[in-house]
């Protein structure tokens, strides 16, 4: 069944492309869908979506091999991603994956001999929680363990199909630790909406204006501002997307969210739809939350059975509005909203100049709101229960409640609401982490915060961030965390722009020359200068904060480099002795210039004595 | 009295020495450095080994034993050490070898390339030693410029050299900053 590559008629083409329209903007869910489909993205069906919906075969090309989970080699009938994001990784990821490729006889980053199944890395899928955790055939598979690993070995064994599998293997937990007003149970689909109706699009600014209600994938921008700044552009259409792109290693509070509270996120986004005119919506869900898709569809399809979706919401001749749910291939720079439209337009993910804003030109050049699934879901509550409540949550600058996903170090990880200005120890204290020396707050590109600053307080004003809570406690390399986050960002930079594509492989290969032991004080001059050129130069916000753990790391726990470098000065980046060897072996050699001298007898600059002959070639 | 002449060494590792072809393209300009510039080791002056200098400017990326041996010479006699070019910035097109398995490079010269018969591997110590891989030369040694191009243009030379001769930190003008 894995060799069905490369024949294009199996893939159906004709009816996926005609189940999309024909319309060259689904490009991305078309790939998607050819892909679940047949397995791979063979040339041949690249020929032929180009040809079937008259684009270019560059542009076709460039979106399939743009996505991390879409390949033009067959990955077999099992492809398994083992997460690699630094709470995995402490997790005994490596041990893990080793043993699963043991047991299989696998080679990571091949498919097995007999065509059967492909063992990989990807990043962070949104399950910190319950890490170690992989995705298989894009489906969640949590806290990993040897008898686990077992029990997917023998499946794969068995060529049993993934529908037969124990079901128990893809539970995913909500770990709700601490619910506040957001997560609140006992909510009627519509009751928010119902009440923005009642207060008309004016109203419903000025109940966001009054609880001063501040985006919260991270950015903090003000909510009311964004959509009344849509609702006023000029254009042929609005669109509302939802952020559901959960890319930022460490969050996964909107998989929860969506998973229990998806009538909230809906009845945001409808009554946004209300406030700017749009008749069409997209939830933006990350290819890693392939298995909420089914739930949410049904909740969509519920929706529009009650009126809550379709034509004429809730009687009111004239508001129609749906929601069709983008699904992701795998790409973290996807969660920056230029970016994000871009994909939901077909095309690769490349963050797009800005200005302009996507409230004025976004999804198919219109006005756009694009907001986090966690701020639809606020603003459902605020229209519910009024922004003077709402205001009364929180600091002065940052109003309401926060989610933090809390993972790492600590006996009781998972989501955890707080009014906003909660000391990072009083967080600590709530989910049982005893022994933390440092938290980084905002995933990778967010703020590391060490035992020094415990006192500091989530909030826009002192440590932002979508809510990522890493916690590490005292045993931890916070060396290799940096490392880790250096090897993240290499990876999903999309390579749009010099500055970042380069910088955050030269972050990368550095921080690994540091790793093996060949470091020196002038590595480290060289992050520094590189953090400023990615700070400066870089397109977006991803390459502007590439540098950031790297940089803290080394302010907060200098120790944890200092204590790897070899040279104060200079170190060469590789053996240059040793990579003479495969040469010396082919020819037979072992004179004096057929080798170089150990960097011992090298001055501090880096040069060295000549051998003996200096004078022959 | 003139200030003393700046004295420069140059050279030319995996490279092709296209980056000296583009200093050379200064022309007129040339008259204007030798007043402030002298040359030690160079293609130019075809001094073989360094001796003290102000600049070394290194043209090429790291591919053999010889060329480590070269650089570190550079290293020690020169205050000032630029990378030149693309090829000693990031190894640039000798690094292509680099997906190459050595071994296969090897057979293919000098055992089944084109018009090859009864080929042997030679072993002769005056031929630099390979790498597995062609480096970037600030993987071998500190640099303290870069100059980028493939070639740098000639005013790139001049303006760097005539800022060092002035004792000024270089600065390239934008238009003199290209990459192809």
């Amino acid at each position: 069944m894995a060799q069905q590559d490369n024949s294009p008629p199996d893939c159906d083409l004709a009816a996926i492309v005609a189940r999309h329209g024909g319309d060259s903007h689904n490009l991305v869910q078309i790939l998607r869908c050819v892909q679940e489909r047949c397995g791979t993205l063979p040339a041949r069906a690249i020929d032929e979506l180009a040809r079937r919906l008259g684009l270019p075969r560059v542009r076709v090309e460039a979106a399939a091999s743009f996505y991390h989970f879409f390949h033009a080699e067959s990955h077999g009938a099992y492809e398994v991603l083992f997460c690699d994001n630094i709470i995995d990784e402490f997790h005994g990821r490596a041990e893990l994956m080793q043993y699963f490729c043991e047991r299989l006889w696998l080679e990571v980053g091949k498919v097995s001999e007999d065509g059967l199944v492909y063992v990989n890395t990807t990043s962070d899928i949104g399950l910190a929680d319950q890490a170690p955790a992989a995705l298989i055939n894009g489906y969640l598979v949590p806290s990993l363990d040897k008898a686990r690993i077992d029990l997917i070995a023998e499946m794969v064994r068995q060529r049993r199909p993934l529908a037969q599998w124990p079901s128990l293997l893809f539970d995913v937990a909500d770990n709700v630790r601490q619910p506040g007003p957001l997560l609140a149970d006992g909510y009627t689909p519509g009751e928010a909406l119902h009440a923005a109706l009642a207060l008309g699009p004016e109203g419903v600014l000025e109940e966001l204006a009054r609880a001063d209600l501040r985006g919260r994938g991270g950015a903090g921008f003000r909510t009311a501002l964004k959509w009344s700044s849509c609702r006023r552009a000029p254009g042929g259409a609005h669109y509302v997307v939802c952020n559901a792109d959960e890319g930022e290693p460490g969050t996964f509070k909107d998989r929860v969210l969506l998973q229990r509270h998806a009538d909230l996120v809906f009845d945001g986004m409808t009554l946004c739809a209300h406030v700017i005119g749009a008749r069409q919506g997209f939830l933006y869900l990350r290819g890693e939350y392939r298995h909420l898709l089914e739930h949410l569809e049904a909740v969509l399809a519920r929706r529009r059975a009650q009126g809550l979706l379709g034509r004429g919401i809730m009687g009111r001749a004239g508001f129609d509005f749906d929601i069709a749910i983008h699904l992701g291939a795998g790409a973290y720079i996807c969660g920056e909203e230029s970016a994000l439209i871009e994909s939901l337009e077909g095309k690769p993910g490349k963050p797009r100049n800005r200005p302009p804003y996507p409230n004025t030109e976004g999804y198919r050049g219109q006005p756009t709101v694009v907001n986090n699934v966690e701020t639809f879901a606020c603003a459902a509550r605020i229209a519910l229960l009024g922004g003077e409540w709402f205001v009364g949550l929180g600091t002065g600058q940052s109003t309401g409640t926060k989610l933090l996903s809390v993972s790492g170090d600590c006996k009781r990880p998972g989501i955890y609401e707080y009014p906003f200005g909660v000391p990072v120890r009083q967080v600590l204290h709530d989910c049982g982490a005893a022994d933390a020396q440092a938290v980084q707050v905002g995933g990778p590109s967010g703020t590391l915060v060490s035992w020094r600053e415990f006192d500091r307080r989530i909030a826009f004003e002192d440590v932002p961030g979508a809510g990522a809570f890493m916690v590490f406690s005292r045993e931890r390399d916070m060396f290799e965390v940096a490392r880790n986050f250096s090897h993240f960002f290499a990876r999903e930079s999309c390579g749009f722009c010099t500055p970042c594509r380069v910088g955050t492989s030269l972050l990368r290969q550095t921080m690994d020359k540091l790793a093996a032991g060949k470091g020196s004080a002038y590595d480290m001059d060289i992050m520094k200068q590189l953090m400023h050129i990615l700070k400066t130069m870089s397109h977006c916000g991803l390459g502007h904060t590439a540098a950031n753990p790297i940089v803290e790391a080394m302010a907060d726990f200098p120790e944890a480099f200092e204590r790897r470098l070899k040279a104060l000065d200079f170190e060469p980046a590789f053996d240059l002795d040793g990579a003479l060897q495969t040469a010396r072996l082919i020819t037979g050699r072992d004179d004096a210039w057929a080798h170089i001298v150990a960097a011992a007898e090298c001055d501090d600059r880096g040069a060295c004595a000549l051998p003996p002959s200096s004078d022959s070639p | 009295m003139a200030p003393p002449k700046l004295r420069l060494a140059t050279c030319s590792l995996a490279g092709c020495f296209g980056c000296h072809m583009s200093f050379l393209d200064m022309d007129e300009k040339l008259f204007e450095l030798v007043e402030r510039v002298e040359f030690d080791r160079s293609p130019f002056t075809d001094i073989k080994h360094c001796g003290p200098c102000d600049v070394g400017l290194v043209e090429g990326g790291v591919c053999n034993a010889e060329n480590v041996h070269v650089l570190q010479e550079f290293r020690r006699n020169c205050r000032v050490l630029v990378a030149v070019g693309a090829c000693a910035i990031t190894g640039g097109i000798p690094a292509l070898r680099n997906n190459v398995d050595l071994w296969d490079c090897f057979q293919e010269v000098y055992h089944y390339g084109v018009g090859v018969e009864r080929g042997q591997i030679p072993n002769d110590p005056e031929l630099p030693l390979p790498f597995d891989k062609v480096h970037p030369i600030y993987e071998v040694v500190r640099i303290d410029y870069f100059l980028p191009g493939c070639p740098p243009p000639a005013e790139a030379f001049f303006r760097l050299l005539s800022d060092l001769a002035a004792g000024r930190r270089p600065e390239l003008p934008a238009g003199a900053i290209r990459y192809d």
